[in-house]
């Protein structure tokens, strides 16, 4: 739990109202979530994730709120893979988008084969990616150091597009 | 998808819309609110788990986002949208504006009322539907007949309007005198009432 509340640490007594708190992260959250677990999967997920921080609230006052609910979330999406005991459903339920005329790979296509990565390379691509957190961020939450973390992410990139061309 | 970047995934906002509506109806928040609609305006509802602490009238009140703010500061920062959880509410409410009900039975928090206040508006909600009584009276009842100014003050910041009836409290010659929600709705109140202005 420590990694997880590091981006949290108190600084001042905390009065935002958690509702306010939940609309501004609640779309982010899902989608990291969705890309993560599917979307089956991520309504459990997205419970615990606020729940988590609903009980750290007001105690945590997070310096960098987006990150430190994005960090909660991509933990519990692993607690749930590894509850579950096998490997992540690929992403394939998600709601219909449509296809991008020509053969150019859509990134909808390399969303489904981002679980096939290794796990550092995949938690990288997820945060970076779905969750949209710069690469210190992502470093933060998985307790390596920048470059190791930007590494990651485009090492797993260059995997998936040379999946996908092959 | 480039060399360095690939685009977020597709999610239907709706459903996170509805996974945020079920976490708010379901987690254990310290202060549950609602907004509510009344042929008197629209009301912010919260309660906690003691009762109904704050009845705000959103538009005398800053709107919803001030109204939640002020909640957040003075009862709790673990705050959630939960209308289920005011559904009592609701329904005594709308049994009171269609004429059906005379008596609230809500279990009420004072939290937001200090001592004095909270006696003066224990002494408010004695007085029964469709009667009037004054500030000195009230000011009597609840234990101090010269403290007919901090009565009015108390009855002004009365956090549960409506429900605790400080609208049939007028001043000694009969007149409305104030409202936290506009004299226009003192009137309202006082006719569904049948109180003859």
């Amino acid at each position: 739990m420590s990694r997880t509340l590091r981006a949290g640490r108190r600084i001042a007594v905390n009065r935002e109202p958690f509702q306010r708190f939940l609309d501004a992260h609640r779309d982010d959250v899902w989608r990291l979530l969705v890309a993560s677990v599917g979307r089956e999967a991520a309504d459990d997920c997205f419970q615990e994730t606020f729940l988590a921080a609903l009980r750290a609230w007001p105690d945590t006052r997070p310096e960098n709120p987006r990150a430190w609910i994005l960090t909660i979330a991509h933990r519990k999406a692993i607690d749930h893979v590894r509850a579950r005991g096998r490997r992540p459903v690929p992403y394939g339920d998600l709601p219909e988008v449509p296809a991008a005329p020509g053969p150019a790979p859509r990134d909808d296509d390399v969303w489904s084969r981002v679980h096939a990565l290794p796990p550092k390379q995949r938690a990288a691509v997820l945060l970076r990616f779905a969750g949209d957190l710069t690469h210190r961020e992502v470093a933060n939450a998985l307790g390596t150091s920048e470059d190791a973390a930007r590494r990651s992410a485009h090492e797993g990139l260059k995997k998936l597009r040379l999946e996908l061309t092959r | 998808m480039t060399d360095h970047t690939l685009l977020p995934p597709a999610f239907d906002p709706a459903d996170a819309a509805a996974a945020a509506a079920r976490f708010a109806a379901t987690a254990p928040a310290d202060v549950a609110y609602a907004v509510v609609d009344s042929p008197v305006g629209t009301l912010v509802a919260a309660r906690t788990e003691r009762g109904l602490a704050r009845l705000a009238y959103e538009d005398y009140n800053g709107g919803v986002d001030a109204v939640v703010d002020e909640l957040a500061r003075k009862l709790s920062p673990r705050i959630l949208l939960a209308p289920a959880r005011l559904d009592d509410v609701r329904r005594e409410l709308d049994e009171y504006f269609e004429g059906r009900r005379r008596d609230f039975d809500l279990a009420l928090d004072w939290t937001l009322t200090p001592p004095f206040g909270r006696r003066v508006l224990q002494a408010t909600a004695a007085i029964p539907f469709g009667v009037v009584s004054t500030y000195g009276t009230v000011a009597a009842r609840a234990g101090n007949p010269r403290a007919a100014r901090a009565t009015g003050r108390a009855l002004g910041a009365n956090p549960i309007p409506i429900v605790v009836p400080c609208h049939r409290v007028l001043d000694s010659k009969g007149a409305l005198h104030g409202y936290a929600g506009g004299l226009h709705r003192k009137e309202a109140l006082l006719r569904l009432e049948g109180v003859a202005l």
